[in-house]
């Protein structure tokens, strides 16, 4: 499997502290997403995506298997990657000013300050967050905190970016705006995406492809590729007839 | 904004608070005016106030105070230069933690005070004696809440910072330290208070160079008037009483965004 921006081949993941006879996290995972696309990766519970973002994010090695970036072996945390993670109230910084947790990032790539100003309120407006530069996290709502997290990531620029069920808990209307501002970023762009989710719904609506896993240890159980059109629409789209087979599709692979 | 609330219900409270304080006084005054007590025990609340009043601007006096905010002082300082860097290594290394442990558990139960008579033996009556055991009593708090701030560390704090790229030692500078600051500042605050009870302590069984403690020694023996005594008292609960506000009112302005101090109504 060759071609993509990223490449997942053989993956295996077991827990350090696991039990000795226990299966391991991740099998065997394979799949890859080509530049510019958004793939989202669906599973049961516990079945090993949070994991699987770990190993691609760099923050833990693979006990077997490569994850290879741009076709180089990934080593460490690569350059390039920008994470969203769901617990927004976690992985914002509640000490730093809304403007500082999106700067954060930035600080290490060697910007002139005028530019990492200009990168901070250009990421913040366009995720509709204009004039909360000065605000806390914890002074926004749930909705308005995932937008900082997609900002920071953003002002990064990265080629990958890497989100792990990132609007799990926020409501419906807000998720739907959230896929929105998900789907006009990425395009606007052209970064590519890795969307970890457990809501068949939200892969189908959002993804090029769809990778299902097996319950643990995980497997890639299908590789489906979403033919829908775009734009897509959170109406139109969803109640077409393309949709509602693919989504059928998608829930019995997994229920399987 | 999170604070308005506070801001706002905080004349209230120390009206009250002041009012209670009248009554108490008053009640003092009364007691003793009508003979209820023996003025030779208890001297009436009112005089005892005019002799506080007039020690705060006796600089004889305020030598004293001078002596026990410099052991006060420089003992806090002490503990927490030596607390906090072993608050974080305990903190964040399990196996340094389990092979301290029964050393810890051993010295913890000590009362700092049953160590006066040993220091003085070793350190004589000086301030260095005084630092040292202000400095003993005072770092128990500030290491327990150090360790703890660091165990409560978020790992995906850590590892938000870690996929964007942060090295080890970023993180530790802008996100572990900033993250454990509220509670090793939570240790610092009780140590405050530990640290003023034991320089008065130390003073009063050490005697020898100037400090409320010794000062109220001075003034307890037979013939000198009850009062002095009493304002002796009411000086140091009112140090206390002003340390605790400052690092309070500290703790308000530096920590805001905390969990424990927000309240987001
Ligand atoms: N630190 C750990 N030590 C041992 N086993 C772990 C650890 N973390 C996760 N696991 C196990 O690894 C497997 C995969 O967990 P993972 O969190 O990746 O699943 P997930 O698909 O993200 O689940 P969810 O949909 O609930 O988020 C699970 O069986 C879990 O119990
Ligand atoms: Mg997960």
């Amino acid at each position: 499997m060759t071609g993509g921006l990223l490449e997942v081949d053989g993956l295996g993941f077991r827990h350090a502290d696991a039990a000795p006879d226990a299966p391991p996290a991740i099998e065997a995972v394979s799949f890859s997403v080509p530049g510019g696309s958004l793939v989202a990766v669906v599973g049961p519970s516990g079945s090993g995506k949070t994991t699987l973002l770990r190993c691609v994010a760099g923050l833990v090695r693979p006990t077997a298997g490569e994850i290879r970036l741009d076709g180089r072996p990934i080593d460490g945390v690569p350059d390039a990657t920008a994470v969203v993670f769901q617990d927004y109230g976690r992985s914002l910084f509640p000490w730093m000013s809304v403007a500082d947790n999106v700067d954060l990032p930035l600080r290490r790539l060697g910007l002139a300050p005028a530019e990492r100003r200009t990168r901070v309120s250009d990421a913040l407006a366009e995720v509709g967050l204009a004039g909360t530069e000065a605000s806390y996290p914890w002074q926004l709502s749930g909705g308005m905190q995932q937008r900082v997290a997609i900002a920071r990531a953003m002002a990064y620029r990265p080629r990958l970016l890497l989100m792990d069920e990132p609007f799990a808990s926020v409501d419906a209307q807000v998720r739907a705006d959230l896929q929105e501002l998900t789907l006009s970023v990425w395009q606007a762009h052209g970064s590519t995406v890795l969307f970890v989710t457990h809501d068949i719904d939200e892969a189908v609506y959002l993804a090029d492809r769809v990778v299902v896993l097996s319950p643990a240890p995980a497997r890639v159980a299908a590789d489906v590729a979403v033919g829908l059109p775009r734009p897509r629409d959170q109406i139109a789209t969803r109640s077409s007839a393309a949709f509602v087979e693919l989504r059928a599709r998608v829930a019995r692979l997994i229920r399987r | 904004m999170s604070l308005a609330l506070g801001a706002t219900d905080a004349p209230g409270r120390v009206g009250r608070g002041l009012i209670g304080v009248a009554a108490f006084i008053g009640l003092a005054e009364v007691v003793t005016r009508a003979g209820i007590v023996n003025p030779a025990y208890l001297p009436p609340a009112s005089s005892v106030l005019g002799t506080t009043g007039r020690l705060l601007v006796d600089p004889a006096f305020l030598v004293h105070v001078a002596g026990t905010l410099a052991a006060w002082a420089m003992g806090l300082a002490a503990a927490a230069a030596i607390a906090i860097p072993i608050g974080l290594l305990l903190g964040s290394s399990r196996r340094v933690r389990d092979a301290s442990a029964a050393a810890v558990e051993l010295l913890r139960p000590i009362p700092s005070v049953a160590l006066i008579p040993l220091a003085i033996l070793l350190l004589g009556r000086g301030l260095d004696m005084r630092v040292a055991l202000v400095a003993y009593a005072s770092a128990w708090p500030i290491l327990f809440n150090t360790i703890y701030g660091v165990r409560e560390l978020d790992p995906l704090a850590i590892d938000t910072a870690r996929a964007f790229g942060l090295g080890r030692s970023e993180v530790i500078r802008r996100i572990a330290l900033p993250s454990a600051a509220p509670f090793i500042y939570t240790g610092l605050r009780v140590a405050a208070s530990i640290a003023l009870i034991l320089a008065v302590s130390v003073e009063l069984i050490a005697g020898g160079a100037p400090g409320i403690g010794t000062w109220m020694l001075a003034n307890s023996g037979a013939g000198v008037p009850r009062e002095l005594l009493y304002a002796g008292i009411v000086v140091s609960g009112l140090l206390g009483l002003a340390i605790n506000g400052l690092m309070v009112a500290g703790e308000r302005r530096l920590f805001a965004w905390a969990p424990r101090l927000r309240s987001r109504l």
